[in-house]
């Protein structure tokens, strides 16, 4: 065991999902010789060959569409888009396919696939390289959309997405990608899809958050705690479908929340929590739910992006008036 | 300047419009029995789209895509194709399909808009028809690279129109097959429109078969209202495939006598007079015209073949018909292998709100 970055554990789950089942598959523009931009596949092409590490050209709808066909004859393929910034023309085969070929088909054709794209801002990365777009995806029916914060949480969660017989739409957040290091240990575990994960216990306020915005989270939870106030913070991890019970849990007990994600404000998976905890959960309520998000624009290039991004600062202040509102 | 690379489009019939051999048949056309199945094939999906355009008409059935004066291009092909070779069709092969052992009743109960109708009972691993067009190439590409990595002697086969060849992902598929050299037969049922957009508006290349060329593989062109001819192009590409030798692009040149589908209406912007002059070309009776002439078909025969195909088609019809809708509560049932514990509280409500005890007996 030792302490491996969150590529690394992406890279650890890859190899022991294609060690264990000869039918995983990875595709994807330069996952071979390369290792992909990020080095995420990197050696897998020596360890299990070309009939498994495929180079595909550069064509994303084709990649998807591939999986489906893939998918529906018992293979599961992961699918690597280097950005998500280029995963739009793939949204025609997961909307129109692979989200519902189990169901047209009432079960004969399945997809059993997995599409991997790093995500998000905070890299200084070129335009189109650092949007957080999660919530396009969250909105379609019959996929899983996954997103990982920690090195173990991405092992974890991959591992099952692989083994998961239905789609999954797997996002990593690419500012943690070498950010921290964390002791996974490569055991075959998976982690639990469908599900929140409770990073910290607290019962004055629930912060409730995923990707990179974890770090974010914590940390104004930790300068919280320095002045007494207890915060619960949520990984939310798979987006779809929505692991509430947890949250409304939490809710329940603090009566405060706050929601943070650094994708667009407006029809954000941030809006459709909020949405529940007002249908669910409003007599909890001891404050109105609140809401630090990317702003409505365009995300800016990397001069301004620190601008755009939520920090910890910005999430103190929207807990500090969440605490006060009597 | 010199030539780096040059390309010709072959083109192949073996029947002309008027019935009459032009030139040898191939071995399998030298049996009878064997045209005589070709012909029953299109006759029996004529008389299906003839009922399934009735039941449209008359409310009991969703949006239909007639296959009228295309049928060879689906004969041919549900007759080459093996029973365990994969078809991934667009939405006009139901004479491909009903030759593979898709049912009548499943191909009405899809269009009368029952998800029943695509788990068909026969070939299991062929796709469901693909309304949004071209979007099946890439899914076949998936499918024959699945069989070659399996090292199996199968192929698969996608059928797409004209307009989807104007598609990117098309294209992206072909490329992919190209590279990979995959086990797949792309079949273009260049009927000549796509909606009311002419073929001559879709493309400037020449021949929609030359595609193929950009994508490194051949490309052949069959007059798609001979049956044979489109028999024994896809013969030899499915040949090919399964020997490892790659894709092939088959463009068979038909003609859409019907409208698009039964929402359509063609006088808008097609003149009859085209039309007409097309039904002199048409596939059946350029066939029975043959069959005649060497002695294998006559008045009996075609009066008997009438009567089995009507009863066939009233009989899957009337099991249509007489199906009853799912509960409501099935559009939860095959979204997921298991459904996620949030979705309960939703398939609860609607079975609650729509007072499935009743419906479902």
């Amino acid at each position: 065991m030792s302490e491996i970055t969150l590529v690394e554990a992406v890279r650890l789950a890859l190899a022991r999902a294609m060690s264990e089942d000869d039918g995983v598959l990875v595709l994807g523009e330069d996952v071979g010789p390369d290792g992909g931009v990020f080095r995420a596949t990197e050696g897998l092409l020596e360890r299990f060959g070309a009939e498994r590490v495929i180079d595909t050209p550069l064509s994303e709808s084709l990649f998807a569409g591939l999986a489906v066909g893939l998918g529906a004859q018992g293979f599961r393929p992961v699918v690597e888009f280097q950005f998500m910034g280029f995963i739009y023309p793939a949204i025609d085969q997961v909307l129109n396919h692979a989200g519902r070929l189990r169901n047209r088909t009432r079960g004969r054709l399945t997809c059993p696939m997995v599409i991997r794209a790093p995500y998000g801002g905070g890299i200084h990365a070129p335009e189109h390289h650092s949007e957080s777009t999660e919530a396009l995806f969250a909105h379609i029916p019959g996929i899983r959309v996954v997103i990982p914060s920690s090195p173990a949480r991405a092992y974890g969660l991959l591992l099952a997405a692989i083994r998961d017989p239905d789609p999954v739409i797997f996002l990593e957040p690419k500012r943690v990608y070498r950010a921290v290091k964390e002791t996974v240990a490569d055991d075959g575990q998976a982690a639990p899809l469908d599900a929140c994960f409770l990073l910290r216990e607290g019962h004055d306020l629930t912060l409730v958050s995923w990707g990179a915005m974890i770090k974010e989270t914590l940390a104004a939870a930790d300068a919280l705690a320095e002045s007494g106030i207890e915060a619960a913070v949520i990984d939310v991890a798979t987006l779809k479908p929505l692991d509430m019970t947890t949250i409304l849990r939490s809710v329940e007990a603090s009566g405060r929340c706050v929601i943070v994600h650094e994708a667009a404000l407006a029809g954000g998976v941030g809006a459709e929590i909020a949405a529940r905890l007002a249908d669910e959960g409003l007599t909890s309520l001891l404050a109105p739910v609140r809401r630090v998000a990317g702003y409505d624009t365009v995300m800016p290039l990397p001069r301004l992006e620190a601008h755009y991004l939520p920090d910890s600062e910005r999430i103190l202040a929207a807990a500090r008036e969440t605490l006060e509102f009597a | 300047m010199s030539k780096v690379a040059s390309f010709e489009i072959n083109y192949t019939r073996f029947l002309d419009p008027q019935g009459q051999a032009v030139g040898d048949l191939p071995s399998f056309a030298q049996d009878p029995a064997a045209l005589i199945e070709l012909y029953r094939a299109m006759v029996l999906t004529r008389a299906f789209d003839a009922k399934a355009v009735a039941l449209q008409r008359t409310g009991r059935l969703g949006t239909f895509a007639s296959s009228l004066g295309q049928e060879a291009v689906a004969a041919g092909v549900g007759a080459a194709m093996a029973a365990d070779d994969v078809l991934l069709p667009s939405f006009r092969e139901q004479g491909a399909q009903f030759r593979r052992g898709v049912t009548m009743t499943e191909l009405l109960l899809y269009w009368g808009g029952d998800e029943r109708g695509s788990d068909f009972a026969g070939p299991r691993q062929d796709f469901p028809i693909c309304v949004p067009v071209g979007t099946q190439a890439p899914h076949a590409a998936g499918v024959a690279l699945a069989l070659q990595l399996r090292g199996e002697a199968r192929a698969a086969v996608c059928v797409i129109g004209d307009g989807a060849t104007s598609r990117g992902d098309v294209y992206e598929a072909m490329n992919f097959a190209g590279v990979r050299r995959l086990p797949l037969v792309f079949v273009v049922n260049n009927n000549g429109w796509a909606i009311s957009v002419p073929r001559a508006q879709q493309s400037a290349a020449e021949t929609l078969a030359q595609k193929a060329v950009a994508a490194g593989f051949p490309g052949r062109q069959v007059d798609g209202n001979d049956v044979i001819a489109v028999r024994a192009v896809l013969d030899e590409a499915l040949a090919r495939a399964r020997a490892g030798e790659g894709p092939t692009l088959i463009e068979a040149l038909t003609y859409r006598l019907s409208d698009h589908t039964t929402a359509d209406d063609a006088t808008r912007y097609r003149d009859d007079t085209e039309v007409s002059a097309r039904w002199k070309e048409e596939p059946v009776a350029r066939l029975r015209t043959y069959l005649v002439e060497i002695g294998a078909w006559g008045k009996d025969d075609e009066e008997g073949l009438l009567a089995d195909c009507d009863r066939e088609v009233e009989a899957a019809a009337d099991a249509y018909l007489a199906t009853a809708p799912m509960p409501p509560s099935a559009m939860f049932d095959h979204l997921y292998a298991e459904l996620p514990r949030e979705l309960e509280a939703q398939r609860e409500a609607l079975s609650q709100s729509s007072d499935e005890g009743d419906i479902s007996g």
